[in-house]
Order: structure tokens, then sequence, then C-alpha cells
């Protein structure tokens, strides 16, 4: 994921994969078959699906041509309860996990050098275990609850983490799926400013450690930030696995619900939330690039 | 980083003498005592969870290897046999096929193809789950537009198999392979070719004693990449296939929404600990290979 490469906004055409790759390399000097038989097999693979899918949608032998999938999304049952859900948890899990990653990454380049190699663990461990696992260990735990805390104040926690209407359980487990991409992120940004240096000439001039980290530190970090943040935006909007498993109505499970009444609606959807995915990764390239562009 | 030690005696001796070196810990807290009770927990009672059988009828708990054992048996071997081959499949084919994309891109002389292609890969890479199965579905499951108008299922074509599923997930596996090989190939000085050319290489012997061997780290750990997505995903096989294929996920799922025996509770924590063994074997080989093939890329 770190490696989406920044594209500066001249020099991309927005059509994507899409413009045909096949007679610009037939016109080159030097022909060569294979190039073009590898890309032609590419387009086909990867575009036919996103076509087919399309026209799928779209398409009925009794109507013929109508959008009216598109149209039915916005009131089909459960769509803004499930998606309304899914963005608090992807706004909520941003906010933590930008808060608690920010400190500890900081604290790391200016006075603790020697915690690095464990925050570089704990913030890869999560790419190792598989979700699937990570949400039966958290099933494991609530499931505690009736045998061994009943008669504890962490039963009424662990109730309160379970709330139908906002699970917290899913925004810790999300923030844990979270941090990798997070730490990633905010350690190429503080590696491309000089935040000892920052921040000790605030402090000379008499900046709080608050005022450094929020009038100094984040305008700096503005871009690595807003690319943490989409990161996880779209993680956590596109999570099946630990909320069907908890039993969560967000909105991919809500997809996979629909599907079994309204195929057309389940696949419009899926377009739809692929075109969001190209938007938001769109968006942190070009941060990216200006990030870039900025003198330093 | 080393050149600085000698600075901070003046911000840190302002904040109060002694704790210079420790000075940042009280920062990092957070995110420790976080993990710990998050991650460290659930991990935790995974652990215990696999190792406990309860009595039938008592409920009482008990350490026991049975859950471990039963999970590398019969059914459920298959399961985790059948989610290796599946994950080794796509790795492999998946790593081909986005090695040739990759060097296709890169020798190619159009920056905006190579651009698009780039951006599409990291899009694509990242579009896993549900969609990605419904789009499938849409297009070659059984009433998908590709089969109908090519008459597919009158060869017996079925997308909810072994083979549908890998070729489904190869649609992100290869974006991701092209995400790894295309700055690795970029590594591949054109000097090092002129030198071999001059010095009478054929193309074959080029690759076979240059090429590849730069290349290898980037492959393997890119392949292994491959094998890791393949073998944790979950969203997109309970979408597309409910359950025609054993996987060991969707096993997992089941075992984990009550469809096992009494007393097979934590047969799910079994498998998961099976499932942790195998991708942190398979990190284990990525990792070292990760930080090789970083040192021809500077």
């Amino acid at each position: 994921m770190a490696a989406v490469t920044p594209i500066l906004p001249g020099e991309t055409a927005p059509a994507g994969p899409a413009d045909g790759p096949g007679p610009p390399a037939g016109r080159s000097r030097r022909v060569r078959p294979w190039r073009v038989v590898v890309l032609g097999a590419a387009a086909v693979y990867f575009l036919v699906p996103m076509g087919a899918s399309f026209w799928f949608t779209v398409h009925n032998e009794e109507q013929g041509f109508s959008l009216s999938t598109y149209a039915e999304i916005l009131t089909a049952e459960g769509f803004a309860a499930s998606m309304l859900l899914s963005l608090a948890l992807a706004a909520a899990t941003i906010a933590v996990v930008l808060v608690l990653t920010l400190p500890a990454l900081l604290a790391v380049r200016l006075g603790a050098p020697r915690l690095r190699p464990v925050l570089e663990v704990v913030c890869t461990l999560p790419l190792v275990v598989p979700p699937i696992t990570f949400v039966t260990g958290i099933s494991t735990v609530l499931r505690w609850g009736p045998d061994y805390l009943a008669a504890t104040p962490f039963w009424a926690t662990l109730i309160a983490i379970q709330d139908e209407t906002f699970p917290v359980v899913l925004v810790l487990a999300y923030v844990v799926l979270a941090l990798p991409f997070a730490y990633r992120s905010l350690d190429a940004g503080l590696r491309a400013i000089d935040v000892r240096t920052l921040v000790e000439a605030a402090r000379n001039l008499g900046a709080s450690w608050p005022h450094v980290v929020l009038r100094v530190i984040v305008p700096n970090l503005r871009s690595a930030l807003a690319s943490a943040s989409f990161l996880t935006l779209a993680l956590v909007l596109g999570e099946y696995t630990v909320a069907a498993l908890l039993g969560y109505q967000t909105f991919p499970v809500w997809i996979v619900t629909v599907s079994g009444s309204n195929g057309r609606l389940s696949v419009a959807v899926s377009i739809l939330s692929l075109l969001l995915t190209w938007l938001l990764l769109l968006a942190l390239s070009g941060a990216g690039a200006k990030r870039k562009k900025d003198p330093s | 980083m080393v050149s600085l030690t000698g600075e901070p005696a003046g911000t840190a001796g302002a904040r109060g003498g002694g704790r210079t070196r420790s000075a940042g810990w009280p920062a990092a807290v957070p995110l420790l005592a976080f993990t710990a009770l998050a991650f460290g927990i659930p991990a935790v009672a995974l652990l215990l969870g696999a190792f406990t059988v309860r009595d039938p009828r008592t409920r009482a708990p008990a350490f026991s290897t049975a859950n471990l054992t039963e999970s590398l048996q019969g059914n459920y071997l298959e399961t985790l046999v059948s989610s290796v081959q599946l994950s080794a499949v796509v790795a492999l084919l998946g790593a081909v096929a986005g090695t040739f994309l990759a060097q296709a891109v890169v020798t190619s002389r159009f920056r905006a193809l190579r651009e698009s292609v780039l951006t599409a890969s990291g899009v694509l890479a990242n579009f896993g789950g549900v969609p990605l199965a419904f789009t499938w579905v849409a297009t070659l499951g059984n009433s998908g537009v590709v089969t109908r108008a090519l008459g597919l299922d009158g060869y017996g074509w079925s997308l909810y198999t072994f083979w549908g599923l890998a070729l489904v997930y190869m649609y992100f596996s290869i974006p991701l392979m092209v995400l790894v090989m295309v700055p690795a190939m970029d590594g591949l000085k054109p000097q090092w070719r002129e030198a071999a050319g001059n010095s009478g290489a054929t193309a074959w012997q080029y690759w076979r004693h240059v090429g590849v061997p730069v290349l290898a780290p980037s492959l393997l750990g890119g392949t292994v990449l491959l094998f890791g997505g393949a073998f944790a995903a979950y969203a997109t096989a309970r979408a597309m296939v409910g359950s025609t294929v054993p996987l060991v996920t969707l096993q997992i799922a089941d075992a984990l929404t009550g469809d096992v025996l009494v007393g097979h509770e934590n047969i799910a924590l079994a498998l998961s600990l099976d499932m942790i063994v195998v991708a942190g074997l398979v990190m284990a080989v990525y990792l070292p290979l990760q930080r090789r093939s970083s040192r021809w890329l500077r």
C-alpha cells in the first residue's frame, strides 16, 4: 500500500489503464510481440470484469438499458443505516489511530530511539495475523463474559463495547488492523521533515508541548496524516470479516445481505465502492505529489 | 541521527536533567497499552483457548492438545491443505503474471502507460473483499454477463470452484506483484545489461546470471506476500462460493458461529492457531528478503 506511486498531475492520463496499450506498443520502432501479448491479456483480464459487471447492472432483458439500479441504492432498506455506521466507525478509528501513533512516533524520533524496534514489531504484527484469527480471539474474549466476569465490573464494560448502535469493539479491532498503515504513512512523513529542529526551535521560543505538536508538527505532516486517514477510511469501509463474524451490520455486511434478494443492487454497490477506492487513492497520490513539490 | 546526539542537551536540559534518555517513553505508552489490550488479550485468549477442552456436561475447562490434534486431522486438515494449495497456486501464477506485466511496463517508452498501470495496481491491490466477489459473479457467475454471452455453462464452467476462486484472487494478487516488482526492475541498471552484452553474453545468459539473481529477493518476497494475502482472504470466498470450496478461513467462521459438535467449540481456536503458524512462517521468510532486496534498490 505504501508503494502507491505519487503521480504528478500533469503526467497522467486520468483514464487509468483504459488507454489501450496495444496500438502504441505496435508503433514502437522495436516491436516486441511478447509485450503486446502481456499488456493485451492484462487489459482483458482487468477490464472485462469491470465492463461486464457494469453491463450487468444497467442491462435488463425486459427493459433494456436503464440506470434504475443505481437510483435504487439510496432508498434501499438498510443502506443508509449501514453506511452511516461504517462512516462513524471510520471516523472514530481514524481519530484513535492518529492520536495513538503520532505521539509514539515522535517519542521514538526525539527521546527514545530504543523503542523503535518494539514499535515496529507491534505495528507489523497485525499484518502477520490473518483477520479471521484475530476475530476468533476477540469473540473468545467476549464469551469470557458469562463464564468468568459476570460478578465483576468488567462485565458491564464488555456489554457496553458491544452496543449495537455503536460497537466500540469494532473500533478497537479496526485500530489494530489500521496500525501498520498509519505507522508507515506517518513514519515516512516524519522522515521528510526535520522534526528535531522544529521541536527545538518551538520549545526555545517558549511553546508548550501540546502547542508544538498541534501548531508545528501537525501542519508539517498534513499529507502524511491525510494518507494515513485515507488508508484507514478505505480499510474500515471495506472490512467484512470482523464485522460479519461479530454480527454487526456494517456496509460490506449489508452488501452481502442484500445480494440474497437483489443481486443487481449488490453488484451496483460493489462498482460504486470500487470507484470510491479509486477516488480515495487518487486523492492520496495527489497529496503525495503535493508533498514532493514542496521545497524542502 | 547519530550526529544529533550532542544537540538535545539544550532542550532536554530545559525540561529537567535526569530524564534525557527516557524523555519520550510516556508518549509511546498509550499505543503500547492499547495494543496490549486490543491485540494482546485476544491473542492470549486464542492461545489459551486452543489448548483448552471443556467437558461437555460440567463445562469444566481442562488443558489438552486434543483441539490441535483434531484440527490437523480429517476434514479440518483437508481445509487447511486446500487453503495452502489455493494460496500456492495464486502466489505462483500471480507472481509469474505480475512479473511479466511489470517487465512490460518497465521497458515501455510510454510514461503514461507506466503511470496508469502503477496507479491502477495501487487501487486493484486493495480491491479485495466483498465487492471483488460480486464483480466477478456478475461477470463469470452462473448468470454472469460473459458466461451467458459465450455460453460457458454449456462447457461445464463454474466460477464457484477451486480454479474459479484462484482466478478471482489473481485480480488483487497480480497488481500487488507489479507494485513489488516495478521498483526492483527499475533497479536493474542498463549498464549491467550493456556490460554483459559487450562481454558476449546472450540475453538468456544475462537473465540467468545477472537479472534473475538481483531480482530474486523481490521475486521470492512478492510470491510470499501473495501467498499470505490469498491465505488470509475470507470475505471474497464467503461472498462468492459460500462453502463449496473447503477453505480454512471458511471452516473457522463456521466453527465460530456454532457449526460444531458440543465439546469441540475450541476447534476454531486451534484452526486459527494453525493459520497463524503458517502465516508466521511466511512472514519469517518475507522480512529478511525484503531487507535484502532493498540493498540493491538504493
